[in-house]
C-alpha cells in the first residue's frame, strides 16, 4: 500500500509538472485560438536560454555562477527573450495567418517548433546541461519517519511552483483589464475588436505569459531532467494532457495533468513490467485516445453543436 | 506559344474527364516518364539513384499517403513514419516466415497490414476533428514504433529491432543493383501514383474531398462519414506501409523501428505542405524538394560561411530553414509548389499575348 | 395545373427539440403531401432551420414521432434520409469549397453509383463507364439550371447567387422525392430571384418533386405555396393554404410584432 501510495504521489507531482506545460497551450489557445505546437520548444528554448545566459553571466562577470544575482539576472534575460521570441511569433507568423483555417496555423506551430529548436542550438550549442535550483532531489524526512512514504522535496517545490503559477494566472484572468480583453478576445476576435480591444497587443501579452510559463516549467523540467532536446518530447505530453482536460479550460489542464501523471506512473509500474517497460512513452497519447471516443469535448471542454 | 489548347476539342465526356486532357501535357508527361524510366537509369552514377532518386520515389509514395489523408479527406495525420514502420517490419516478416513469398505479394500483405493497423487508429477520427485528430495520431506513432522495439518477434529476436532487408527476387531475378532497384522502385511508384489519381478523380476522391469541405452537407448528401474516412485512413496507410517496405527493401536496407520517428512523420507532412495539399503531382515535387533541401544546404552552407562552423551550425541551420520554410509556404502559397506550377501553366497559356 | 397532390408522404407529430436548456422546438406537428410546395415561414429565430434538420436526420428530437411514407421512421442519420430520397440545400451555403462546380454536382449523385474504390483506382471498364453514365445526368442538371459556362470553375470563386443555384443543382442531381430548400432566394436580387422562383417551380412541375420551402420573402411564399405552416418561438402558430395563413391574427401579430 505504501508503494501505491508513493507511486501514486509521485505520478500526480509529475503530474502537476505536464500541467504546467499544458497551460502554456491553453492561454494561447484560449486568447487567439492557436494551437500551439511550439509551445514544448518554447520550454526547451526558455530552459537553454536561461542556462545558457547564466553561464556566459558567471564568465563575463567573473562571479559565481550560482549566485542570486547571476540567477536572477539570467532569468530576467531569459524572460526578456520570451517576450522578444513572442513578439516576433505574433508579428511573423500569427499576423500574416490571420483568419485561416485553424489547421493552417496548427501546422505553421510545427514550423514554428523547427525554427525555435534550431535556433536555441545555434545559440547555446547542443550538449546536455545541468541546472541546480538548490532544491535537493531527496524524499521528505517527516513523511519518510512516520509514514514511510517516499515524497521528494523537489516535486513538491515544483508542485508549490506550478500551483501558485496557476492561481496567479487565474487572478490576472478574472480581474485585470488585460484578462478581460483576453476573455474577450477568446470568446469573439470580431466581437472584440470591434469595441476597440487590440487585438495585437493582446496576442503579444498572451504569448509573452505563455513564454513566462514555458520559462519556468522548463526550468523546473530542466532541474529535474537536464537542459536536452529531449525535454521538447516530455513537454509533448502535455497534449494528451489536453485532450483530457478539454483546450480551453485552465482547472482542466491542471486535473488533466494530474491524471496523465498518476496514471502513466501507475501503468508504468504496475503494468510495464509485463509488457518489457517503457511504456510510459506512448500511454498518455493511449489513454487520451481512450477517452476521446467516449467524451470527444474532454473532461471540461464545451459540447460543440455544429449549427447548419 | 507552343502551350496552346485551341483547336483542342473534346467530343466526348471521356475524352474531356482524361487526366491530362491537353495534348502538349500529355507528350510532356510521357516524355518524363520515358526521361526517369529509361534515361536516368542508363545514365546517372550510383550516388544520384541512392542517395537522390530512390529516396525521392519512395518518399513521394508516403507523400501521396498523407495526402490522400490530409489533403483530400482532411484528416491531419501526424503518424505516417509509424505506418511506414509496419510496412516495412510487415513485409520482412512475411518474407521472413513464409517460404517463397514472392516479394510482390509481401509488398501488398505489407501495405494491407499497415491498412488495417491504420483503420484500428483512425477509428477515434469518427468522433474528434482537427488537432484533437492529429494528437490522436501521435498515439500511433509513438506505440507502434515501441511495439516494433519491445517485442523482438518483430525483428526475429534481433537486438533493438533491427533488420536487414532480404534480397529482391522477382521471378528468379535479383535485384541487386542499385539501377535495378532505382527502376523496380520507380514503376511500383509510377503505378501506385496512377492508381491514387484515379481513386481521387472519380466518386471515391469526391467523397473524401466532400467530407474535407464540410461534413454534415457530405452526410446530407448521402456520403457516410465513418466509410467514407474509414476508407482514407486505410488507404493511406497502405500506401505509407508499401513506402515504408520499399524503404527498407530498395533504399535503406538495413532499419530500425527507431528510424521511423516522429522527425520523419514530420518531414513527410512538409512534404505535402510545401509540394501541395490535395495533389498527386504535389507529393512528387514536396518529396524531391524536402529530399534535395538538406544536401544543398550541406554544400551551400560551408560554401558561404566556410568550414569552421561546424556540423552543429549545418543541422541547426537546416531546423531552422525547414520550418521557415513551412511557414512560408502556409502564408504565401497554401497549396505548395503544384499551385506554383499550375499558375505557372495558365500563364504560358495566354504567353505571349496576355490579352 | 398538370401535378396532382398526392397522400401525405411526411408527417412530423409532437415534435420537440432541445439544445441542452434551450427549446428550439415545441410540441409541433405539420405534415407534407406528395408533390406539393410547403412552405414554412416565421420570424428569425423561429425554428426553421431546426425543423429541416429534424426532417433530414442532423438532429433528433428528444419527443415526438415522424412517419415517412404512412411508416414510423426509427431514428435515422443523414446519409439514410438521403438514401430515401430526402435532398437539401443549406441556408449558408454548404458547398464543398475546394471542389469545381461539376464535381460538386457529381458528389450529389453518389448513392447511385455502385463502382468500388478499388474500380475507381483501375478506373477502366465498369468505373470509367459509370462516371460518364452519371456525367451525363449532371449535364442535364446542369443545362436545366443553365450554369453550363461554370462548370469547371471552383465552387469558392463564384458569387453567391450562382453558388446557391450550384447548391440546388447538387441537391437535383440526387433526383430526389422530397427536396428540403433552406432560403434558397436570400441575400438575391429580384432578378436572381425570379430565376430561383422558376427553377423551382419547374422543379416541381417537371419531376413532381416535393418541396419544403423556407423563405422570407412573403410575395414568393404566397405566390408558390400550396400550404404554409407558420413558427414562432419554436410554436406552430398557423398552418393551412397561403390565403387562411395570411388572415390568421396570430401570424399577423407575429410579423408585427404586437407585444406578446
Amino acid at each position: 500500500m505504501q508503494f501505491f501510495i508513493e507511486v501514486l504521489i509521485g505520478g500526480l507531482l509529475s503530474g502537476v509538472m505536464y500541467a504546467l506545460v499544458a497551460l502554456g497551450f491553453v492561454l494561447i489557445y484560449k486568447a487567439s485560438g492557436v494551437f500551439n505546437f511550439a509551445q514544448g520548444a518554447m520550454v526547451f528554448f526558455a530552459a537553454l536560454t536561461f542556462v545558457g545566459f547564466k553561464e556566459m553571466l558567471a564568465k563575463h562577470l567573473g562571479m559565481d555562477a550560482d549566485s542570486s544575482m547571476v540567477f536572477w539576472l539570467s532569468f530576467l534575460l531569459a524572460f526578456i527573450s520570451m517576450i522578444v521570441l513572442g513578439i516576433a511569433t505574433e508579428r511573423i507568423v500569427l499576423r500574416p495567418l490571420v483568419n485561416q483555417p485553424h489547421i493552417t496555423l496548427f501546422m505553421a506551430t510545427i514550423g514554428l517548433t523547427y525554427v525555435i529548436e534550431g535556433l536555441a542550438q545555434m545559440a547555446w550549442g547542443a550538449n546536455v546541461r545541468g541546472l541546480d535550483l538548490g532544491i535537493v532531489d531527496e524524499p521528505i524526512a517527516w513523511l519518510m519517519d512516520n509514514y514511510e512514504i517516499g515524497v521528494s522535496k523537489f516535486d513538491l517545490f515544483a508542485a508549490g511552483v506550478a500551483a501558485s503559477l496557476v492561481g496567479l494566472l487565474a487572478l490576472l484572468f478574472q480581474y485585470t483589464k488585460v484578462g478581460r480583453a483576453l476573455r474577450a478576445v477568446a470568446d469573439d476576435h470580431q466581437a472584440a475588436l470591434s469595441i476597440g480591444i487590440p487585438l495585437q497587443t493582446i496576442w503579444r501579452v498572451v504569448w509573452a505569459v505563455a513564454g513566462f510559463v514555458a520559462l519556468v516549467a522548463g526550468m523546473i523540467w530542466g532541474a529535474r531532467n537536464g537542459v536536452q532536446f529531449a525535454l521538447t518530447f516530455t513537454a509533448l505530453k502535455a497534449l494528451p494532457v489536453l485532450i483530457l482536460g478539454g483546450f480551453t479550460s485552465v482547472p482542466g489542464a491542471i486535473v488533466g495533468g494530474l491524471i496523465i501523471g498518476a496514471s502513466e506512473k501507475l501503468a508504468e509500474v504496475y503494468v510495464g513490467p509485463f509488457v518489457g517497460g517503457g511504456i510510459e512513452g506512448w500511454f498518455p497519447y493511449m489513454l487520451a485516445l481512450a477517452f476521446l471516443l467516449v467524451r470527444p469535448e474532454g473532461l471540461f471542454g464545451e459540447k460543440h453543436i455544429d449549427r447548419v | 506559344m507552343l502551350y496552346r489548347e485551341a483547336g483542342q476539342f473534346k467530343a466526348t465526356y471521356a475524352e474531356d474527364s482524361q487526366i491530362f486532357p491537353i495534348r502538349q501535357d500529355k507528350i510532356g508527361f510521357w516524355l518524363l516518364m520515358l526521361v526517369f524510366g529509361a534515361a536516368v537509369p542508363l545514365l546517372a552514377n550510383e550516388y544520384w539513384l541512392k542517395a537522390i532518386l530512390i529516396p525521392v520515389l519512395i518518399f513521394s509514395l508516403a507523400a501521396i499517403g498523407l495526402n490522400i489523408l490530409t489533403g483530400y479527406a482532411g484528416q491531419l495525420s501526424l503518424g505516417s513514419a509509424a505506418f511506414m514502420a509496419v510496412g516495412a517490419f510487415a513485409a520482412y516478416n512475411f518474407i521472413l516466415r513464409i517460404e517463397g513469398m514472392p516479394f510482390l505479394v509481401a509488398l501488398v500483405l505489407a501495405g494491407l497490414t499497415a491498412a488495417l493497423v491504420g483503420i484500428l487508429f483512425g477509428l477515434p477520427s469518427l468522433r474528434i476533428k482537427g488537432f484533437y485528430l492529429a494528437v490522436a495520431t501521435l498515439a500511433a506513432q509513438f506505440f507502434i514504433v515501441w511495439a516494433l522495439v519491445k517485442f523482438p518477434w518483430f525483428s526475429n529476436n534481433s537486438s533493438s529491432g533491427v533488420v536487414t532487408a532480404q534480397d529482391v527476387t522477382i521471378l528468379g531475378y535479383t535485384f541487386a543493383t542499385p539501377e535495378a532497384k532505382y527502376v523496380l522502385t520507380f514503376l511500383i511508384v509510377a503505378f501506385m501514383a496512377l492508381l491514387a489519381k484515379n481513386m481521387v478523380r472519380s466518386s471515391t476522391g469526391r467523397a473524401w474531398m466532400a467530407v474535407r469541405d464540410m461534413d454534415v452537407a457530405a452526410q446530407v448528401i448521402g456520403f457516410r462519414l465513418m466509410r467514407t474516412k474509414l476508407l482514407a485512413f486505410a488507404v493511406s496507410s497502405f500506401y505509407c506501409g508499401v513506402a515504408g517496405a520499399l524503404y527498407a527493401y530498395t533504399y535503406i536496407g538495413t532499419v530500425e523501428p527507431e528510424g521511423f520517428n516522429l522527425d520523419l512523420s514530420f518531414k513527410i507532412l512538409f512534404m505535402i505542405i510545401i509540394g501541395g495539399v490535395g495533389s498527386i503531382m504535389g507529393s512528387f515535387l514536396g518529396a524531391a524538394f524536402i529530399v534535395l533541401l538538406p544536401i544543398f544546404l550541406d554544400n551551400l552552407v560551408p560554401a558561404i560561411f566556410g568550414d569552421s562552423l561546424g556540423a552543429g551550425f549545418v543541422s541547426n541551420f537546416q531546423l531552422i530553414v525547414f520550418g521557415g520554410l513551412i511557414i512560408f509556404f502556409l502564408i504565401v502559397e497554401p497549396h505548395g509548389l503544384a499551385r506554383l506550377w499550375q499558375i505557372a501553366k495558365e500563364k504560358l497559356r495566354l504567353w505571349p499575348f496576355p490579352h | 395545373m398538370a401535378r396532382q397532390i398526392g397522400d401525405v408522404i411526411v408527417d412530423l407529430q409532437n415534435i420537440s427539440l432541445r439544445f441542452g436548456g434551450v427549446k428550439a422546438l415545441t410540441d409541433i406537428s405539420f405534415n407534407v403531401k406528395e408533390h406539393e410546395i410547403r412552405s414554412i415561414i416565421g420570424p428569425n429565430g423561429a425554428g426553421k432551420s431546426s425543423m429541416l434538420n429534424v426532417i433530414n436526420g442532423v438532429y433528433h428530437p428528444q419527443e415526438g414521432q415522424i412517419f415517412f411514407k404512412g411508416a414510423l421512421r426509427p431514428k435515422m442519420e443523414p446519409h439514410e434520409a438521403a438514401e430515401q430520397g430526402i435532398a437539401r440545400t443549406f441556408q449558408n451555403i454548404a458547398l464543398f469549397k475546394g471542389m469545381t462546380v461539376l464535381d460538386n454536382i457529381m458528389t450529389g449523385r453518389n448513392l447511385k453509383m455502385k463502382c468500388n474504390f478499388l474500380q475507381h483506382a483501375l478506373y477502366w471498364g465498369a468505373a470509367q463507364k459509370e462516371e460518364i453514365a452519371h456525367r451525363i445526368k449532371v449535364e442535364e442538371v446542369i443545362e436545366f439550371l443553365e450554369i453550363q459556362d461554370i462548370r469547371k470553375t471552383p465552387v469558392g470563386r463564384l458569387p453567391y447567387g450562382l453558388q446557391k443555384r450550384v447548391e440546388l443543382a447538387r441537391a437535383l442531381a440526387a433526383e430526389p422525392h422530397i427536396l428540403l430548400l433552406d432560403e434558397p432566394m436570400a441575400g438575391m436580387n429580384v432578378e436572381e430571384k425570379q430565376d430561383m422562383c422558376r427553377f423551382v417551380l419547374d422543379v416541381n412541375d417537371h419531376y413532381g418533386t416535393t418541396i419544403v420551402l423556407i423563405e422570407h420573402d412573403m410575395g414568393v411564399v404566397m405566390d408558390i405555396s400550396d400550404r404554409v405552416v407558420v413558427l414562432d418561438y419554436g410554436k406552430k402558430i398557423g398552418d393551412g393554404v397561403p390565403e387562411d395563413v395570411k388572415n390568421n391574427p396570430e401570424v399577423i401579430k407575429a410579423y408585427l410584432g404586437t407585444s406578446h
